[in-house]
């Protein structure tokens, strides 16, 4: 059956481009949230007050060790119990998969933070500074022009992964690709369609981290594959 | 004195937590409860659809969910305006599945489930239904010239149940029972299904007759397909709610009494059977007995 | 909304034998998954690396789709478009003759997206061997391959442990997506248990011990492993 009908893709880019917009809000918002809460817990999974650490360290863990997919089940399906209502599956998808990057991104910043010499912190505390001051004027940015790389690479993996949510029929571009092909019974054209889309931003965006990572530190030895792969 | 205070202030907060009100409690008959509660505090109804269960429930052409159920639901929505008293009742579409449907409805998420649900005393553990709209049974959706027809003849050869369907328990325990050599294969839904079927993975799909017919008028090749063999069930159709919320229940059934009583059931049947269309593709499905006579008895009076 | 708790119902026939069932096929596609990944990822890999140029880029055109398209995608790719555009023949035989397709797919789909990314561990593996150990060799006389086999693999697979064994417990997360071309494994057994019996918080809370369990099996399993291989004085990357 090799008679491929790009007719059907050219009919419905509308539709398909709306869910490429759906991916792209969601990843954009994932990342930007999923960093916030993946300093604060590489914050707290440093910090030396206990309650903190163990928080932060069962919940990465946590975060770790079962699949996405199971947590965004467990929000969509079993949290509606526990709060009495429901989110929706746009939301519940978005909090489930913002929680697990976030403990993803945590161990990349914690990461770039240890690798900040420990003599930064001593200066700034003996200049004066608080610890929270330390951190926020000195130890994170350093550690943060160290993190790009992998940051941005987790980042694109989150970008892939947003087609995840597609499961519980949430329209972003997996969802609305398997909505044409389920309803046009042409799976080979709009699966291959997807796959070059993906392939087309992704490849786009590493080589623009590729890009990043010569223009900030040409010297360093590319640490995009060489920090251990988080995810 | 300082034990008796604790003791006093203690005794007084278990009071005041008393007189919060707690959530399960039953609200005295007048006041809302349950899903009409939940609907007048959020000013919406959210309505779980199908995406390709033709002609019940599925996206049209411009992506958006219509269908025969949908239609009778969108009734109800009226009806639920007019019961609390809030005519710019918004409503919001969810897709769901065979699988996701009874826990969706469980969890709150949607409040009327619309699609081609089979009301089965199993279910009705979970869940609770509207009256019967329709009358269908299990049967085959065969290429025409496979030489099957009748689920007999599945002996070595390979048939496709959605997962979470009455037809699936019931082609599993029929091929069980009399030992036929069948093979079974999952699908996520029968349009899934009738795809399995037209790129030659399985030999048959099994579904409600109707939805078959559904199918047919869908795919790009109406003319080598064909519905075979006996109804090997009983499948009464009907909009899905939770279950204990007979205030709800009633909003329903009394529009669908209406509808029944006054013949415009008969003009939405029509609309989306007579005939069955989807693009050039086109199958009479005239009203059967059984649903005649579902519309009969099930027409209340006030 | 009231939810009545209800463990028994996890020891009974049937849901027993599912969430067994659903744990086993996950071990099992993950294992064969990983071993499809080690090896194809390992000659990816070296291919990368070793000095003919052409032998390069080639391995650099398998890895760049694999890691660039998710892995949900590529799935689908296998399991839905595959048979189509093989010759007709072969089509047949993957929809209808092979035993258990869905399993099938899920450990290929899998196996060759994750042999990219251990190709890029390889890769990343071997470039860190000091260069003065390849030097050493090539001036005592080693050629290419007696290099790679007794200086730069067995230096590079012990530098890479970490970074592995982090692939292998991915690999047992990404199972999961099975599921969504009709595997029961694990999280799609606990879903069904869910829509069954309606005991979602004890199978849901289940599924996610065995994973947690397992990745703790693997974690001590492969720290003694490590333990013993380590390398002294050479960089030692933590997970």
């Amino acid at each position: 059956m090799l008679n491929f009908d790009l007719q059907v893709i050219w009919q419905e880019l509308p539709f398909l481009g709306q869910g490429l917009l759906t991916t792209l809000l969601f990843a954009t918002l994932s990342i930007l949230v999923g960093l916030v809460l993946g300093t604060l817990l590489a914050l707290m999974r440093l910090s030396p007050f206990p309650p903190f650490f163990w928080l932060a360290t069962a919940y990465i863990n946590l975060f770790r060790s079962i699949p996405i997919l199971l947590g965004i089940f467990w929000f969509y399906f079993l949290v509606p119990f526990i709060i009495g209502r429901s989110l929706g599956n746009f939301a519940s998808a978005f909090i489930a998969f913002v929680q697990f990057e976030a403990a993803y991104y945590s161990e990349i910043i914690r990461a770039g933070i240890q690798s900040v010499p420990q003599g930064q912190i001593g200066a700034g505390l003996a200049s004066g500074l608080n610890y929270p001051q330390v951190m926020w004027l000195i130890v994170l940015p350093q550690a943060f022009r160290n993190m790009i790389p992998p940051l941005l690479t987790q980042s694109i993996v989150l970008f892939q992964d947003t087609s995840l949510i597609s499961v519980i029929n949430v329209r972003e571009f997996m969802g609305a690709s398997r909505i044409i092909a389920e309803k046009e019974g042409r799976p080979v054209e709009i699966y291959i369609f997807a796959a070059l889309i993906y392939l087309l931003v992704c490849l786009i965006s590493s080589q623009l981290v590729k890009f990043l990572e010569q223009r900030t530190d040409p010297k360093r030895r590319r640490s995009t594959e060489t920090v251990a792969v988080v995810g | 004195m300082k034990k008796l205070a604790v003791f006093l202030s203690v005794i007084l907060l278990l009071a005041m937590a008393c007189l919060v009100p707690s959530k399960a409690q039953e609200a005295p008959p007048a006041q809302l409860y349950g899903a009409l509660q939940k609907i007048k505090e959020s000013g919406k109804v959210v309505i779980g659809h199908r995406e390709a269960s033709v002609p019940f429930s599925f996206l049209d052409d411009q992506k958006q969910p219509a269908g025969f159920s949908v239609d009778l639901c969108l009734q109800i929505v009226e009806e639920i305006k007019t019961e609390l008293g809030m005519p710019d009742l918004t409503v919001e579409f969810t897709a769901v599945n065979p699988q996701t449907r009874i826990p969706l409805i469980a969890n709150n998420t949607i409040d009327l489930e619309c699609g081609s649900t089979t009301n089965n005393l199993t279910r009705r553990k979970q869940v609770d239904y509207a009256l019967t709209t329709f009358v269908t049974g299990t049967k085959l959706l065969v290429k025409k010239d496979s030489g099957i027809k009748e689920i007999e003849d599945l002996a070595g050869k390979s048939v496709a149940v959605s997962q979470g369907t009455t037809n699936e328990r019931v082609i599993k325990a029929f091929i069980e029972a009399n030992n036929i050599d069948a093979r079974i294969v999952n699908v996520k839904e029968v349009a899934e299904g009738l795809l399995s079927l037209e790129t030659d993975r399985v030999d048959a799909l099994g579904s409600d007759d109707i939805l078959l017919y559904g199918q047919i008028v869908r795919s790009k090749t109406p003319d080598t397909l064909e519905v075979v063999g006996r109804r090997l069930s009983y499948d009464p159709y009907a909009i899905m709610m939770r279950r204990d919320d007979s205030a709800l229940r009633l909003v329903a059934d009394r529009r669908l009494s209406k509808l029944f009583a006054s013949g415009e059931f008969n003009t939405i049947y029509s609309k989306w059977f007579e005939p069955l269309k989807i693009g050039e593709n086109t199958v009479p499905v005239p009203m059967g007995d059984g649903l005649k006579n579902a519309v009969e008895l099930q027409a209340f009076p006030e | 909304m009231r939810y009545n708790w209800n463990w028994s119902i996890l020891f009974e026939d049937p849901y027993l034998g599912w969430i067994l069932s659903g744990l086993g096929l996950t071990v099992l596609v993950s294992s064969l998954a990983w071993v499809i990944a080690l090896v194809l990822g390992s000659l990816v890999g070296i291919a990368r690396t070793v000095p003919v140029a052409w032998v390069r880029t080639l391995a650099g055109f398998y890895v760049e789709p694999f890691r660039n398209i998710p892995l949900l995608v590529q799935m689908f790719l296998w399991f839905f478009v595959l048979p189509e555009i093989v010759p007709e023949g072969m089509g047949r035989w993957l929809k209808r003759d092979l035993p258990y397709p869905e399993f099938w797919t899920t450990v290929i789909g899998l196996g060759f997206y994750t042999a990219a990314r251990v190709a890029d561990q390889v890769r990343a593996g071997i470039e860190s061997v000091p260069k003065g150990k390849t030097q050493a060799g090539l001036a005592s006389g080693l050629t290419w391959t007696q290099i790679y086999r007794f200086i730069l693999l067995p230096l590079s697979y012990r530098l890479m442990l970490p970074p592995l064994t982090s692939e292998f417990l991915i690999i047992y997360k990404n199972s999961s997506l099975g599921l969504t071309i009709g595997l029961l494994e694990l999280t799609a057994q606990a879903r069904q248990i869910e829509d069954y019996t309606f005991q979602g918080f004890e199978a849901y809370i289940t599924a996610s011990l065995l994973y947690a369990l397992i990745t703790i099996l693997l974690l001590v399993a492969t720290q003694g492993l490590e333990r013993q291989l380590r390398i002294p004085g050479l960089i030692q990357r933590g997970t």
